[in-house]
């Protein structure tokens, strides 16, 4: 492989990689800071994707009428997709959080893996929503006009860094305040949190909620990425799973980790790519299970010998106390 | 209409057995199991090894029972998987889940790491044996029975019906009659209370994984003989099984055998209204209703 081609891949990856690093920022406030136990990012996911793609695409007219069905499209540029995805998710998030967060956090986690499960049908069957199974494609892409096609990798690249670090601002300015401080007294002991007067449904619906709109402008930025979209890129394991085994990797409570722990991951993912080349040509079409197979042990053996990941949560509690 | 009740009821029993599994561990070691669904599919897969492959190696006829689809290799692969999916959710506890226990990690801990489990187990179907749906016995007639009221049914169904209620019952006496079962039901109730009065509680553990296993293989097992074999078949059971278990409150055995029938009807009778695809969505929705009104299930006491 030439340097260039060799450049532009390793650009693509840091594109992917930096879009799961959004997604574990949001899982972060979730899991990390709160505790709530959510195994639904896929629908989560799926609907920012589909919101932003709906948002930005024009209402298909003439032939295309005829074989592309779309609930609306508004035509509208880039950003409007990535807040109206904020949205539409943390709505979403609400409607989850009323039924099961005064309940155990086992609920929590069947509830959000039923409602990805639901959702991804959904987009599957109904064509009148976003053309059913065939999709959505030629979602546009920001600044798309200004560089040639060939490169234009290297602008989505600082979108989505831009993107991260405004996210990763944001929740580390949220994280440090009295209310970063309520989430983590609910998550270490949602008893005595209560008995100081704080409303636990409420401070874990704002972060239910927060860290789910996190997760739709991940979407989006993904759906972006791909310029075609279709249920069956939602599925647990890319959706869910992964993002899982990115963030407990990373470092659980820790924004940095869960940066770290995107890239580490992603690396290793594409690591294990590179490795099932060399796969005789019969294993070759199931190369990918032997690669989930590969994260699905690194999450027992982290899980196992190093629970608190890579980079272990900070101890830091403000940045005024050094 | 009657049709779809009683294949609900076939299709719930089959959830049923995965749900007391569910419920036993749940109720027992205190954690949900994200893995059951794929245990089911083990045993699916097991028995498939075995009745197409190792059993007509050595030579066990391939012959059937009178009108049923299988016949002796089943026979023999049935209680075989039960006993292989019982040690496989032992040994998922011996090395992973009871490190966890000791390092006092969280239950939410412990979930992950059966979510882990879960994929690990499928990932291992999709390598040897991909994800095309199979069957025990390919390109077979299936006769079926009629019933008054014109409903059909097959001899198979009829049979699924009978084990599945055997084996609860068989369970039913395991646990009232026998001290293991004893010290089971002691361990659900109270963990500390149980140590105390000097019941081995890791042993009770280790009983009830192998009880919930070889109950999930049964269940997969009979839905690979109702239906198919596939890859994903245990994932698309978790929803409703965890809807099963909810309903007829965690914990309990009787519970979770109506729970699995409640939600099983529920699903067949869905597809005259909706998509067949829909049905892990309508025993989600159920278990969103339950969990709005009744969050401790039909069984459970009343709210706080």
């Amino acid at each position: 492989m030439e340097i260039s081609g060799l450049i532009a891949y390793l650009v693509a990856l840091a594109i992917t990689a930096g879009i799961y690093a959004v997604f574990c920022l949001g899982l972060n406030i979730q899991w990390g800071y709160t505790g709530l136990f959510n195994i639904g990012i896929a629908g989560f996911f799926c609907v920012g994707a589909y919101t932003s793609a709906l948002i930005t695409l024009p209402t298909p007219t003439g032939i295309y009428a005829k074989y592309v069905h779309q609930l609306f499209g508004f035509n509208l540029p880039f950003i409007f997709g990535l807040f109206g995805a904020a949205l539409v998710c943390g709505v979403l998030a609400f409607l989850i959080g009323i039924p099961t967060l005064r309940l155990g956090e086992d609920y929590l986690a069947i509830s959000t893996l039923g409602i990805a499960e639901t959702i991804r049908l959904i987009f599957n069957n109904e064509k009148w929503l976003a053309n059913g199974a065939r999709g959505l494609t030629g979602l546009p892409q920001p600044f798309e006009g200004l560089v040639d096609p060939k490169n234009y990798n290297y602008i989505y690249l600082l979108v989505v860094i831009f993107v991260l670090v405004v996210i990763y601002l944001l929740i580390e300015r949220a994280i440090r305040s009295p209310w970063g401080r309520v989430l983590r007294a609910i998550r270490e002991d949602e008893v005595s949190a209560a008995m100081s007067g704080k409303d636990i449904f409420n401070f874990k619906m704002q972060s239910l909620v927060f860290g789910a709109m996190v997760m739709g402008v991940a979407g989006a930025l993904s759906a972006h990425s791909l310029k075609a979209i279709s249920p069956e890129i939602f599925t647990p394991l890319y959706g869910t799973f992964i993002i899982w085994v990115m963030l407990i990797a990373g470092g659980s409570g820790n924004n940095k980790g869960a940066i770290l722990g995107a890239y580490v991951i992603w690396g290793v993912w594409i690591g294990t790519q590179l490795m099932t080349d060399y796969l005789p040509y019969t294993l070759k079409a199931r190369a990918p299970y032997i690669r989930f197979l590969v994260i699905g042990v690194i999450l027992e053996i982290i899980l196992i010998y190093r629970p608190q990941g890579l980079l272990g949560e900070e101890k830091k509690v403000s940045t005024m106390l050094e | 209409m009657l049709e779809l009740v009683v294949y609900g009821i076939v299709f719930g029993s089959i959830i049923s057995l995965g749900a007391i599994g569910l419920t036993l561990v749940f109720g027992i070691i205190r954690f949900a199991n994200f893995a059951h669904g794929d245990l089911m599919s083990s045993g699916a897969y097991f028995a498939l090894f075995m009745v197409t492959g190792l059993l007509s190696w050595i030579g066990v006829p391939d012959t059937t029972f009178g009108s049923l689809s299988f016949g002796w290799r089943m026979l023999i692969a049935f209680p075989v998987s039960m006993f292989m999916v019982g040690c496989v959710a032992i040994a998922a506890d011996r090395i992973l889940y009871r490190k966890l226990r000791n390092n006092k990690s969280s239950p939410v801990m412990l979930a992950m790491s059966s979510l882990g489990v879960a994929f690990i187990i499928r990932m291992l179907i999709l390598i040897f044996w991909g994800a095309d749906s199979l069957f025990y016995r390919p390109g077979l007639m299936r006769p079926a029975l009629e019933l008054p009221l014109g409903v059909k049914i097959r001899p198979d169904q009829i049979l699924i019906l009978f084990v599945v209620f055997s084996l609860v019952v068989l369970l039913h006496l395991y646990l009232q009659k026998t001290k293991m079962g004893k010290a089971m039901r002691a361990t659900a109730d109270n963990m500390e209370l149980a140590l105390v009065s000097g019941i081995d509680t890791e042993r009770v553990i280790i009983l009830t994984w192998g009880v919930g296993g070889a109950l999930a293989a049964a269940g997969g097992i009979l839905y690979g003989i109702d239906v198919q074999v596939h890859a994903y078949m245990g994932w698309n059971f978790l929803i409703p099984l965890f809807a099963a278990t909810i309903l007829g409150t965690i914990g309990n055995m009787w519970g979770a055998l109506v729970g699995g029938l409640v939600i099983g009807v529920a699903q067949q009778v869905s597809t005259a209204f909706l998509l067949s695809t829909y049905k892990p969505a309508v025993a989600f929705m159920l278990m969103i209703l339950i969990l709005l009104f009744r969050p401790k299930g039909i069984f459970g006491g009343k709210q706080e």
